[in-house]
């Protein structure tokens, strides 16, 4: 039987005298922990593989002549007392006391007493719990062994001398991340962390090591000596760097954003984030758009509000039929209600937010654009294919979750798409629509292994959708969902999943930010706006977009001025994903509310603000003066915005017919391929950000050198 | 123990000749194809017969060999001081440095190897012979010993030492074991007690009645 669906056998265990009922394959620790007790550790971590090499959460275990290890024993393991009393742990005796001041006394006799240049000094475990647990001072007087300091990429910065060994981040790149590049070589003393040869880390999740290391060996290198914890100020909030909408927390001090932390989400990205979530925030100040713009003789040249807005409002004010509106890939959803509310009050059906023209309808069921096993549902999946999806680049922590569940359960993976190193391995079933017409028509194994799962899944990424054949590749993948049994509303259970790569694009397509009826998309409104058939383009952040030498009035509403500002004739400076509360819906359809950290910079407001001014202007005032009246109406006209931090799941797969997904149409023989060939540079934060140029460089050079390598081998 | 690094000079290329390669497929074969990683050990020791020591194009070898990440191969060739991460000549002396030795006199042998083979961990100019300190070859009783090659030499003095390593420099095969030609670990000068030799001819042995002994069976008629 699945070892998901055993049940927990229970075993009684005394805790300092409190007897409780926990599951057998509890550790001491856990038990401990659920009994209320505190205990130290280092190199324990729920989420990783149980070393029980730092020897912090010693215990004494009655009848045991020694303390043990609390983290590396189970509860089930435990002798019974002499009369058949349940196992006894004590925590707070004079021996543990003891034992924790020796190993903490131990830890520190080769850890430097560098705190005060050290930059997890104020977050620091080692520092933490010296203070709860250790000895005032130290009875070892030789001299400390030094450690050269190791090159680990442009993110990680070591400082090995104060590493204490705990292999966290050895087993967090081996396990979570899936590149088993970081190990402790030599022995005894000489033990050091390192990466071969001082490479730099191939993982999209790299950076995580540093949150884990429970001292300052790794720490954050574009963060380094730039603040102290306790001088920034903390917002939670959500990323938009990817369409996961990680939760993350934004540390900032005056008007600058310094770092991104994770924030735990057992939901969505449990406690990691990918590098660019974390580090694409040095983006947030550069290149940004601080006071309105106007193109004059060919040039942009720096206005007030009023004339960048009495312009806009006059471009805005032709005929309906020659206007468009493109929404970007970082757009809130109150921006884009407010653009779709004041472009509707203009008559103007031509619209879009799919800026690569992916084949979604925006009509219709809404699961024909989620990812509806949601991202935790993941774990339960026993067989999934891949199409035209790469998610290590386009979602890493949805390929960090579909690796958890490979390691757990060994579910077979199907993939019909790039070849590519997921970290976990996979049937390559082919490259292109052919091999998805097999599986559809039942013709590939895979589709057989489809059908015999329990909780089969598929999801159907971006290199599938965004291109001329979407619709037929999309009713193909409904029909294969349909044939091989992948929605099962009695299980409570689907199993089709669209993965987007943008933040925007699902609270677009829920609110509708689609052509109407015979309007134009994005790929006919750039044509136009090419060809002289658009008066004026509005773009809501729309910096993936090439026009060819637009002949429409170009409004650029943003906060960075980057590909899509340098083409614009008015340029409205709006607010970065940092400076706004605003809504994000994830690619699971959930909700959530982003809080600023930051004000917007210079003369910038938020976006939705100034879409209100720019309707004032052209006497179409929307109707909500704040944001409240803005999310109210919101919520009204698209309920689902209602349920916040609620990711649907399977509870409307009742109501979902995949089959009807699409148009029937003709493939082309083109292959997928991914959206994402640079993962570093996916948006205008990313691409200004020195941090993920550093990064992009290393990953070159790091692919031009195992190219070298393998021509040589 | 001195810190295990990768040598700072690493040839371009390695590969197994012929014979290794030989050797090679029969530990490969001992281990199923998605447990190959099991080899390592044994492959590396393979390496370190074929050249004196690992190098890195070796681990880099044995990674993609075994199907293993890089680190891996690394750590296990860092960890084991069985393994020579630096060139050695072609006659290498391990020379036990821990206490029981080095009350036996082995200090004088680590003056003998400065003295005829130059400094630890560097061969000679021709290549011949290096030396190093290890720590206990678990030969006490026969201290002070030194390993050369793959054979011990024990009960050594500085003079039995320089006698070897004279041969070693003609080119002749050196004999290994005690230097003073006792028997394994038997007492110097032979044994003193139990050296009547009735006692190893089963003459001593009286008839013994098992009181509870199976009767033979009839044989079959």
């Amino acid at each position: 039987m699945d070892k998901r669906f055993r049940a927990h056998c229970m075993a009684k265990i005394l805790i300092d005298d409190d007897e409780i009922d926990v599951p057998g394959e509890y550790t001491l620790l856990q038990a401990c922990e659920a009994a209320g007790r505190e205990i130290p550790r280092f190199c324990y971590h729920e989420r990783l593989s149980i070393a029980g090499n730092c020897r912090m959460c010693l215990v004494e275990v009655k009848g045991s002549p020694k303390p043990v290890a609390s983290c590396a024993q189970q509860v089930k393991d435990q002798r019974p007392g002499p009369n058949g009393e349940p196992p006894a742990v004590v925590t707070r005796s004079a021996l543990v006391k003891k034992a924790r001041a020796g190993v903490m006394e131990f830890l520190l006799i080769n850890h430097p007493l560098d705190c005060p240049i050290c930059d997890q000094g104020g977050e620091c475990d080692l520092q933490d719990q010296a203070m709860a647990y250790g000895r005032g001072g130290s009875r070892f007087d030789e001299n400390k062994r030094a450690v050269a300091d190791k090159n680990m990429g442009p993110l990680v910065k070591t400082a090995m001398t104060r590493c204490i060994q705990c292999t966290r981040c050895v087993r967090f790149a081996q396990e979570i991340a899936g590149v088993p590049e970081i190990g402790a070589i030599s022995r005894g003393e000489d033990m050091e962390i390192t990466t071969y040869l001082e490479a730099t880390l191939g993982s999209e999740l790299s950076a995580n090591v540093i949150d884990l290391c429970p001292v300052g060996a790794l720490t954050s290198k574009p963060y380094a000596f730039n603040a102290r914890p306790w001088e920034l100020s903390k917002t939670e909030t959500v990323d938009v760097m990817d369409a996961v909408g990680s939760n993350i927390r934004l540390d900032s001090r005056g008007p600058e954003v310094l770092r991104a932390l994770p924030r735990l989400n057992e939901g969505i990205n449990e406690e990691w984030i990918s590098d660019k979530t974390r580090y694409a925030v040095d983006g947030l100040r550069r290149q940004r758009l601080d006071q309105p713009y106007v193109r004059e003789n060919g040039a942009l040249r720096p206005a007030t509000w009023d004339e960048a807005l009495s312009r806009a409002a006059s471009a805005l004010s032709g005929a309906p039929a020659r206007i468009a509106a493109l929404a970007g890939d970082l757009a809130c959803a109150e921006s884009m209600k407010a653009a779709l509310d004041l472009l509707r009050a203009l008559g103007v059906a031509n619209m879009d937010c799919r800026q690569d023209g992916a084949a979604l309808d925006g009509r219709g069921q809404r699961q024909g654009w989620l990812f509806n096993t949601s991202i935790a549902g993941i774990e339960q999946a026993d067989a999934i294919l891949l199409i035209g999806t790469n998610p290590r680049f386009e979602a890493p922590l949805i390929n960090a979750r579909i690796r958890k569940t490979w390691r757990a359960h060994a579910t077979a993976i199907g993939m019909i798409g790039e070849q590519v190193d997921l970290t976990y391995p996979y049937a390559y079933l082919g490259a292109g629509p052919r091999t998805l017409q097999d599986v559809a028509q039942g013709e590939q194994g895979f589709a057989q292994i489809l059908k015999n799962a329990k909780r089969p899944m598929l999801i159907l990424g971006m290199g599938a959708l965004a291109r001329p054949d979407g619709h037929a590749i999309l009713r193909l993948a409904g029909r294969i969902a349909a044939a091989c049994g992948l929605v099962r509303p009695t299980e409570n259970w689907n199993g089709f999943n669209v993965l987007h790569s943008a933040a925007a694009r699902v609270g677009g397509m829920d609110l509708g930010f689609v052509p109407g009826e015979g309007a134009m998309g994005t790929k006919a409104i750039l044509e136009a706006a090419g060809s002289g058939g658009l008066d004026a383009l509005l773009l809501l952040g729309a910096d993936e977009v090439a026009i060819q030498k637009s002949r429409a009035v170009t409004i650029y509403l943003g906060s960075h001025g980057e590909r899509g500002a340098a083409q614009a004739d008015i340029i409205l400076p709006g607010a970065a994903y940092s400076e706004k509360n605003a809504i994000w819906v994830n690619t699971e359809g959930r909700v959530q509310y982003g809080q600023r950290a930051v004000p917007p910079k210079g003369q910038a407001r938020e976006d939705w603000a100034i879409l209100r001014a720019l309707s004032a202007r052209l006497n179409k005032p929307l109707p909500y003066d704040d944001l409240f009246a803005l999310r109210k109406a919101m919520i009204q006209d698209h309920p689902s915005f209602g349920a916040v931090d609620y990711a649907p799941g399977a509870n409307d797969a009742a109501q979902f017919r995949p089959a009807e997904l699409g148009k029937e149409g003709p493939l082309d023989e083109a292959l997928f391929r991914s959206p994402i060939s640079n993962f570093y540079f996916t948006n205008a934060i990313a691409r200004l950000s020195e941090t993920m140029a550093a990064c992009s460089a290393a990953a070159d050079a790091a692919r031009a050198q195992s190219a070298k390598g393998a021509k040589h081998g | 123990m001195s810190t295990r690094r990768l040598h700072h000079d690493q040839p371009q290329s390695f590969a197994f000749n012929a014979a290794s390669m030989e050797t090679v497929r029969f530990w490969l074969a001992k281990y199923p194809a998605d447990r190959q990683r099991s080899a390592v050990i044994p492959l590396l020791w393979l390496v370190q017969k074929q050249e004196g020591w690992v190098s890195e194009p070796a681990i880099r070898l044995l990674a993609q060999m075994l199907d293993m990440p890089l680190v891996r191969v690394l750590e296990v060739a860092t960890f084991y001081t069985m393994f020579h991460l630096h060139p050695v000549g072609r006659h290498h002396l391990q020379v036990c440095g821990t206490t029981p030795c080095m009350l036996r006199g082995s200090e004088a042998l680590k003056d003998v190897c400065a003295r005829r083979v130059g400094a630890k961990h560097t061969p000679t100019a021709d290549g011949l012979l290096s030396w190093e300190e290890v720590e206990c070859l678990g030969a006490c009783v026969n201290a002070p010993v030194v390993a050369i090659d793959d054979y011990y030499h024990e009960d050594l003095t500085p003079e039995t030492l320089e006698a070897r390593i004279d041969l070693l420099q003609r080119g002749e095969k050196i004999a290994a074991g005690s230097a003073i030609g006792r028997s394994a670990s038997a007492p110097e000068g032979g044994s003193s007690v139990l050296t009547d030799p009735s006692l190893y001819d089963g003459s001593l042995a009286a008839p013994m009645a098992l009181p509870n002994r199976p009767i033979p069976a009839p044989a079959a008629g």
